[in-house]
């Protein structure tokens, strides 16, 4: 304050070092403007290109909030939701990253992302709280552009994967769908990838992937069946159930393999076509060859015949029945039952060639297989109804041979072939009860009861004779005799005091005499058991009687 | 009218203790710091500032401030961004709230400080005692705007879910708070004595 002398240096202090300090400051918006353009900078370099993807409907996109994803990495944004000119899409603007750029290939495919059941289990359950987004799949094409149709169902196989497609032909979808897993040996393998209805309409075609390295396994042979489901199954062979796993029982699926048989062991080229099956069996069994319509004549009820029923050659399964129909006979008033049945020669196997040979037929002739049953049903081929399950009354076609069936008619130029039949076993054995029944019911029953009857009481008066007649008068007739043994004794006894008793005569009589009393005493015995046992005289003495004849 | 200005009287204010010094001192004989007649270099920074702050304005609101990621899914969230989500969800007093903090304070006070400036540099006598109330309520509001990054500074310490949710910090809350702080700086590098400066170049 009263130092005043100096009051001129400080201003000129102050001059220079605010030119100075002006320049230091400006550095700092600078800086920020620098970084700032920077930023700009490299917001600009990332910015991708802009796609525009028409879709169906927009439902579940957001501008400028929905995603664009591939393997779930955010790859871009939708910036606009427009209808396209005439109102029948959506077109969805796509703000691509920059590191996105192959998404513009030709062969690009966006798809939104919505929840979905499939196969693979339950997909896309984090877009229900999130909201859909957009999934992308960058293609292989060298061509670009920038406006691409969205699919509206996500493509079961990205580009790149390694695998192969096959194409399948099969009678209808079943319950298969676009994921539907390919197994193989019960491993999941591959995925339907698309169907549709073949050109024809006649039939689906179904197109399968199949994962590198499992896809060497499809073979030239390889069979496709359906595994879809729970196959349960009332055949002739009883319950049958199958399935190839939880998931392809709920969502259908696709089995595959290749029979024992197969010679052919090359991996099939991509795209090769089979034919897909209904069930494993029919798929994986060695071919049929062309199968031959036969018809046979059946007197009899049929229930428990249906189509699909088999038809067999001596056990070996050869064919089905196709249709069973009811004839009418108005010359006997009966309903013969017709069967239709489609036999597979091929299947007899080395029959089939060796009697074509036994009968001098080429293989492959046009009317091989007629001459083929000619010959069999002169060696007394008959067809007939056999029951395969009891339980359930399947019936099931047998063709047998008969040697000593009777002879019949077999036309060789008739189609269907027409087969001789002979009543069912079964069928049989009901008439053979019959008769016996007949036979049973034919006997006199009756009158051999009378008959019975007579005799019997004839029976009962002669027994009643005996003991009222016969055994009285014999007991008096014992009881005479041993009086007159008794007065025998007494004169013997008489003629033994008469005798002298040195004498040998005396002796003699003597033992005479004991031989007398001896025995009239088992004559006394005699008419004493008699008199107690009157039926003794016609049944003879029981067994236990000899204690008693003890006194 | 006016009463006299220290200058007239020979006294300088120091700085930083608030004691009057004689006008020729270097140092202030209480606190021993550096004696200036004004603010150094005030109107050259307060511009510096306040353009650098003007700059980082820019991305501090392009940018996110907050990234959200939850079971619904992940977002990131602008400063008008979600001014705009609140409003549409109805919630339009906190949206306001927001709106006023992060967008009606910052840009008040770069059009405050910029008047201030500007007229200033022209060296205008025009309500001198509005203006040096405006820079009162400039330096009042000054911190008001950093309720954007105290929310965004409190959500992402809550919110911290693990897989069910969390709020993670964004590069725009950055720049906005560095506006926020440049904005603070550029109205303490202002000097409002220099207002009243303009007087004896008048007379």
């Amino acid at each position: 304050m009263s130092n005043g002398t100096t009051p001129q240096s400080p201003p000129e202090a102050d001059v220079t070092s605010r030119r100075w300090r002006l320049s230091l400051v400006w550095l700092v918006p600078l800086v920020a403007a620098l970084v700032g353009l920077s930023m700009l900078i490299r917001a600009w370099q990332d910015a991708g290109p802009t796609v525009q993807v028409s879709f169906e409907t927009a439902s579940g996109l957001t501008p400028g909030q929905s995603q664009v994803k591939y393997r779930n990495v955010v790859i871009g944004e939708v910036s606009d939701i427009q209808l396209s000119g005439d109102n029948r899409n959506v077109l969805v603007t796509i703000e691509l990253n920059h590191e996105a750029e192959a998404f513009t290939r030709e062969d690009s495919r966006y798809w939104v992302v919505r929840p979905r059941i499939g196969t693979g289990g339950i997909s896309g359950l984090d877009t229900l709280l999130s909201g859909d987004f957009i999934a992308a799949d960058p293609g292989n094409s060298e061509q670009r552009t920038n406006r691409f149709e969205g699919l509206e169902s996500p493509p079961p196989v990205t580009y790149g994967e390694p695998g192969k497609r096959f194409e399948l032909k099969a009678q209808d979808l079943g319950s298969l769908d676009i994921g539907s897993p390919v197994y193989y040996r019960k491993v999941r393998v591959g995925q339907v990838v698309s169907y549709g209805l073949d050109k024809s309409g006649d039939g689906v075609d179904v197109v399968v992937f199949v994962n590198a390295p499992n896809d060497r396994f499809v073979t030239g042979d390889t069979r496709f069946w359906n595994a879809s489901g729970i196959d349960i199954g009332v055949s002739a062979d009883g319950l049958e159930l199958d399935s190839e796993s939880l998931i392809s029982v709920l969502t259908g699926g696709i089995a595959f393999g290749t029979p024992e048989f197969s010679a052919n062991r090359e991996p099939a080229q991509a795209g090769t076509q089979f034919q897909l099956f209904n069930e494993r069996g029919v798929a994986l069994s060695p071919g049929k060859g062309p199968a031959q319509m036969i018809r046979m004549r059946f007197d009899q009820s049929l229930r428990g015949l249906k189509e699909g029923s088999p038809v067999e050659l001596i056990g070996k399964e050869i064919g089905e029945v196709s249709r069973v129909t009811l004839d009418y006979d108005p010359a006997s008033h009966t309903f013969p039952v017709v069967v239709d049945a489609r036999v597979y020669p091929q299947l007899m196997g080395q029959a089939y060639g060796k009697l074509l040979s036994a009968i001098g037929e080429p293989v492959g002739g046009p009317s091989e297989v007629p001459l083929l049953f000619e010959e069999l049903v002169s060696q007394g081929l008959r067809a007939e109804a056999r029951t395969s399950n009891l339980l359930t009354g399947q019936l099931y076609v047998s063709l047998e041979l008969y040697p000593n069936a009777s002879k019949t008619e077999f036309n060789v130029a008739k189609r269907p072939i027409r087969i001789p039949t002979r009543p069912t076993s079964l069928e049989k054995l009901q008439e053979q009860l019959t008769r016996l029944v007949e036979r049973l019911s034919n006997i006199p029953y009756e009158s051999i009861a009378r008959n019975m009857d007579g005799s019997l009481d004839a029976l009962q008066q002669t027994l009643g004779q005996i003991n009222r007649d016969v055994l009285p008068s014999a007991v008096d007739s014992l009881q005479g005799m041993d009086q007159v043994m008794a007065q025998m004794q007494s004169t013997l006894t008489t003629a033994s005091d008469a005798l002298d008793p040195d004498s040998p005569e005396r002796a003699r009589l003597g033992h005479a005499l004991d031989e007398v009393e001896r025995m009239s005493r088992s004559v006394r015995e005699l008419t004493d058991y008699l008199r107690r046992h009157p039926e003794a005289m016609l049944r003879g003495r029981a067994a236990p009687a000899r204690s008693e004849l003890a006194p | 009218m006016t009463p006299p200005t220290a200058d007239e009287l020979g006294l300088r204010l120091c700085h930083h203790c608030r004691l009057a010094c004689d006008a020729t001192a270097q140092h202030c004989p209480r606190c021993n710091t550096w004696l200036h007649r004004r603010k150094h270099n005030s109107i050259a920074r307060a511009w510096a500032l306040m353009m650098t702050a003007l700059i980082l304005y820019i991305p501090a609101n392009v940018l996110p401030i907050m990234h959200t990621s939850s079971f619904t899914g992940d977002s990131d969230t602008t400063i008008l961004g979600s001014v705009v989500t609140l409003w549409l969800d109805g919630a339009w007093d906190i949206a306001l709230i927001i709106f006023i903090a992060s967008v009606g304070v910052p840009v008040t006070k770069f059009l405050v400080l910029g008047l201030l400036l500007l007229t200033v540099g022209r060296g205008s006598e025009r309500s001198r005692r509005d203006r040096t109330r405006l820079y009162r309520g400039l330096e009042l509001i000054g911190y008001w705007s950093m309720l954007d990054v105290f929310v965004a500074g409190l959500l992402v310490a809550l919110v911290q879910f693990g897989a069910l949710g969390s709020i993670e910090p964004r590069i725009g809350i950055l720049y906005f708070g560095l506006v926020v702080v440049l904005t603070m700086l550029a109205t303490m590098s202002f000097d409002p004595r220099l207002i009243w400066d303009t007087e004896p170049h008048h007379e």
